[in-house]
């Protein structure tokens, strides 16, 4: 039986430990909430960018060839998988990484080589047999645009160097704050846009200075738009999933000081009785 | 009139309607008046113009982009973008002397300067030159 010292020495500690998980919640609760105005702001551009490229396929008599369509027999395979940098958030790590450790082990060993965005990541799979050529990590929670510039240089030059024949993407997608999906996305060769699928779009475009000197303008803008919203996509889950996870963590904390509180409360009127009981028969003795 | 949206990777700018437009295309400024052409055009940094709903003349710095003209309608994905009146003159002062000392260094090297750092000056000279047209 606890004795009421510890009873209470345990429900001081469980309280200072909910104010910890609660005050980390309404932090996530903020993060979260600028993570989700820096996705609508982000979602004009690269729809934008989308529409434009479409029209330009559109526009532009014949295949156009850029180093990033350059489809290739994908001898060579690069992942970025894409993680946070903290831990506390529930199985938002554990569970992308899960999936691309079974993505790796379905692609076969020694092809495969690592990009991981986030420390989490990085010090998982550190000690796993598949190479890390890189990791960007210290983001802070937030998207950093030297960064995620860095990172796309990165791979699109290792790309068109050719030492890497095909680029994958695997992260966390932000649906709503309770729901998020893990998604496995090639990233490198882009897919080309249809050119002049529809008859009606086929306007006839002033181009300048040429079509090809706008894709080649063009397209690097295009990959980092297109890694920019996987990033801030995944620091939006990040902040849900540690929103929830602390949340949890404070309720699961206020069940334990009720049940400490409960048991304090026994602890003390058992040791009352015992007293009581010690006082009584001490008297009944004396008589 | 027609409509135009400016936009860049961080924010909506402007999203609206015009009377007139200036950009700084890759072959040199074009104006772009309502029922104009289908038009790509890559941009340089220089300065945008635009005379919006109110008659009222709106200037802002571009530090390149595109812009799309189809359907009496304007898109200008711009990399940055700021209006006149929100540039921060010390900071595009700095980063000017920084980009030139940088191109000075290279050149008492004898390096040849890369495109970016080329680049990386035009932008901040842009941005001086005009805040100074403008105030």
């Amino acid at each position: 039986m606890a004795t009421l010292r510890d009873v209470k020495k345990r429900i001081k500690t469980v309280v200072s430990t909910r104010r910890i998980t609660s005050a980390m919640e309404m932090v996530a609760a903020s993060k979260l909430r600028r993570a989700q105005q820096k996705i609508e702001q982000t979602r004009p551009y690269s729809q934008k960018m989308d529409e434009m490229l479409q029209h330009l396929a559109a526009g532009s008599s014949g295949d156009i060839s850029h180093p990033y369509f350059a489809q290739r027999e994908p001898k060579k395979k690069t992942l970025v998988l894409v993680t946070s940098d903290r831990g506390l958030c529930g199985s938002f790590n554990s569970n992308v990484i899960r999936r691309a450790v079974n993505w790796l082990r379905e692609e076969g060993l020694p092809e495969v080589e690592i990009v991981t965005v986030g420390k989490k990541g990085n010090d998982l799979l550190k000690s796993r047999q598949w190479e890390i050529i890189n990791n960007y990590s210290d983001w802070g929670g937030q998207l950093i645009y030297g960064k995620a510039r860095d990172l796309v240089d990165f791979l699109t030059q290792r790309f068109v160097a050719g030492e890497t024949d095909s680029i994958h993407l695997i992260y966390t997608q932000f649906i709503s704050t309770v729901k998020y999906k893990i998604v496995v996305e090639p990233y490198l060769p882009l897919t080309r846009p249809k050119s002049g699928e529809k008859a009606g779009m086929r306007s006839q475009y002033i181009f300048e200075p040429t079509p090809e000197s706008i894709y080649e303008s063009l397209m690097p803008g295009y990959a980092l738009t297109k890694m920019v919203t996987v990033l801030v996509d995944s620091f939006a889950a990040e902040h849900g999933s540690r929103m929830i996870a602390m949340g949890n963590a404070t309720s699961n904390a206020g069940e334990m000081v009720d049940d400490l509180t409960l048991l304090y409360n026994k602890t003390r009127q058992a040791q009352i009785t015992k007293e009581l009981l010690e006082v009584i028969s001490g008297a009944d003795a004396l008589k | 009139m027609f409509q135009l949206s400016i936009v860049t990777p961080e924010k909506v700018i402007f999203d609206g309607e015009v009377v007139s437009l200036l950009v700084p295309g890759m072959e040199g400024y074009l104006g772009i008046l309502s029922n104009h052409a289908p038009l790509i055009t890559a941009l340089q940094p220089g300065r945008i113009e635009f005379q919006d709903d109110q008659d009222k003349i709106q200037v802002f710095s571009v530090s390149g982009g595109f812009v799309e003209v189809s359907g009496n309608k304007a898109t200008l994905l711009a990399d940055t973008a700021e209006h006149c009146e929100e540039i921060d003159i010390d900071r595009a002062q700095t980063a000017l002397q920084r980009a030139l000392k940088a191109l000075q260094d290279k050149d008492k090297a004898g390096e040849v300067c890369g495109p970016e750092e080329k680049e990386a000056a035009k932008r901040a000279a842009n941005r001086v030159r005009i805040y100074k047209e403008t105030h």
